[in-house]
């Protein structure tokens, strides 16, 4: 199957500092991307590239089998910018059927685009009465005209209630379903972790992990904490039984490697009725994103 | 052209909307009934029909304000999306920079030509109804509306190239008033110092007429008064340049708006957003 983007070890600089180094990734037809890093990280430097907003130093980049910001791939592709701005003397409205129109599309589907991301009611109001989280909206009608292949969207959910982030990412799903790349980014693996398929992590314009939440979790092999509560009368059996635990105050902490955990588990349950209570703390997805974002240089 | 006429649709409801349509249409309006009301005096005596000679005051008159009108209209175009970030989501858009450019010469261009419409009708109004031969200066005064909106759309173009150049809106408005004083200003005040200074010489009679047609206000004057037949009733400039033929000064008001555009595409296209 043709990929809808493709980077092969994309490298730019900015008067001497190296913003992405030999960077390589693809994006299938169907499949949702999140790219995470800190500020600074390249993740937006990146997604210019990708529109041909910027150029770059070495490397290939192909959007929809042609060069970025050729006619052709600007046909195809969706941007949602960060912090997405409009014309404020504009209304929802006009502002959309002015993008439909430059799309090549019959400008009267705007009241429908704008209702899909619940706008309707205010579609008739200028965009500099709106909220941020309103113009967000807009920014997302923007980018769903056309039955784009690809859509990349910079921090979407930035601005957005926990209800909105929800039914921006029911959308995504439909958009992805009917076979549109997605790459977007974002600062909280938290969030991307249920909504997308594979996860990059970008860190200094390296990066650093590529994968679905599985494999960052087994390839990070951090280790799993254990968390056991001995009734109060063999505290101190259950300690010495318990090598290398730390006691915090009525509990004792330990950790173990991910492949040493069914042994430690077995040891535990073997102290019967000693213990009153266990907790299996997994390594937390900021622990795996700090971990693989870390992992350069410091 | 779908792209660009829906740039020049929504480019001019947005300049409804900051009242810039309403400022030109009342300026020029304003500045035209003052200049027929003052220049009422000299008709008779010049044998010339009234509207003729409001015609020539027109013309003096819009070398001023409409190169100012175009300049205030235009200096925000590219430098204010570039600060509002409005301009790296357009540029995803499948639209190229020319046609968004030329999307909003088209708007603007309509703004100015509504307003030099309104301004020169209301004094053309004002002149015919003095003066029952004022028919005669009809021709006159429909070639200074079009040739004013030939003068609008060159600066128009300076205006978008500054803006793309400048990248910040302050800084744009700047380089716009600047560039108004020297070529509207003091282009002709230097132009007038050399002649002084040249006595007949040389320069007054090779180099001054192509020093006149390489401005296009002052090749704007030329073309409007050359043209007139009251041109006895303008002073300066034309009366030295006679011998400038009219086509010389109708090809330099025609190129100038293309050489601008020209000018301000290649601006905008060093822009990244």
């Amino acid at each position: 199957m043709t990929k809808t983007l493709t980077l092969l070890q994309l490298t730019k600089t900015f008067q001497g500092v190296k913003a992405l180094t030999d960077v390589s990734l693809d994006v299938a037809p169907g499949e949702r991307v999140a790219l995470l890093g800190h500020n600074g990280a390249g993740k937006s430097t990146m997604m210019k590239i990708i529109l041909g907003l910027i150029g770059h130093d070495s490397g290939t980049v192909q959007v929809t089998g042609a060069a970025p910001g050729s006619p052709e791939a600007r046909r195809h592709t969706a941007y949602l910018p960060e912090n997405v701005a409009f014309h404020p003397a504009l209304t929802g409205l006009e502002q959309i059927r002015h993008y439909l129109a430059l799309r090549g599309e019959a400008p009267g589907l705007a009241m429908d685009l704008l209702e899909r991301v619940g706008l309707g009611a205010a579609a008739r109001r200028r965009i500099g009465t709106y909220s941020k989280g309103m113009r967000q909206r807009v920014g997302l009608a923007q980018a769903l005209i056309g039955k784009p292949q690809l859509l990349v969207l910079d921090e979407p959910t930035s601005g957005l209630d926990p209800v909105s982030r929800r039914d921006f990412y029911a959308l995504l799903d439909g958009l992805a379903a009917e076979g549109a790349s997605i790459l977007l980014s974002s600062h909280a693996l938290t969030e991307v972790e249920a909504r997308t398929d594979r996860i990059l992590i970008l860190s200094k314009g390296v990066l650093v992990a590529q994968g679905s939440l599985p494999d960052l979790r087994r390839e990070a092999a951090l280790p799993v904490m254990l968390h056991v509560v001995p009734r109060a009368a063999d505290f101190a059996a259950v300690a010495e039984a318990l090598p290398g635990a730390r006691a915090v105050g009525g509990a004792l902490h330990l950790t173990c490697a991910q492949d040493e955990k069914l042994a430690v588990l077995s040891r535990i349950t073997g102290l019967g009725a000693q213990v009153a209570d266990l907790d299996v703390l997994p390594p937390s997805l900021e622990d795996i994103y700090s971990h693989f974002s870390r992992r350069d240089g410091q | 052209m779908n792209r660009i006429l829906a740039t020049a649709g929504s480019e001019f409801r947005i300049a409804l909307r900051n009242r810039w349509v309403t400022i030109a249409v009342v300026m020029m309006t304003l500045f035209s009934m003052v200049l027929s009301a003052a220049g009422s005096a000299p008709s008779g005596a010049l044998g010339a029909d009234r509207l003729s000679v409001i015609v020539a005051s027109l013309t003096s008159l819009a070398v001023y304000l409409v190169p100012l009108v175009a300049l205030l209209m235009s200096f925000d175009a590219i430098a204010g999306e570039v600060e509002r970030g409005t301009l790296s989501l357009l540029l995803t858009y499948p639209v190229s920079r020319a046609e968004i450019l030329l999307g909003k010469l088209l708007a603007h261009l309509a703004i100015l030509a509504l307003a030099v419409a309104v301004g020169y009708g209301v004094a053309a109004i004002a002149a015919v109804l003095v003066d029952e031969n004022a028919a005669q200066g009809l021709p006159s005064l429909i070639r200074l509306m079009w040739s004013s909106v030939l003068l609008g759309a060159t600066f128009l173009g300076i205006g978008y190239g500054l803006s793309a150049m400048a990248r910040r809106p302050s800084g744009a408005a700047g380089l716009a008033i600047g560039l108004w004083l020297v070529m509207i200003v003091l282009y002709d005040l230097g132009l007038l110092a050399a002649v002084v200074a040249d006595n007949g010489g040389v320069f007054t009679t090779q180099v001054f007429p192509y020093a006149l047609l390489a401005n296009p206000a002052d090749a704007f004057r030329l073309f409007n008064l050359a043209a007139s037949e009251a041109t006895a009733a303008a002073s300066g400039v034309s009366g030295a340049a006679n011998s400038i033929p009219v086509w010389q000064s109708l090809v330099s008001i025609v190129v100038w708006p293309v050489l601008a555009m020209g000018f301000a595409i290649a601006a905008f296209r060093k822009v990244t957003p």
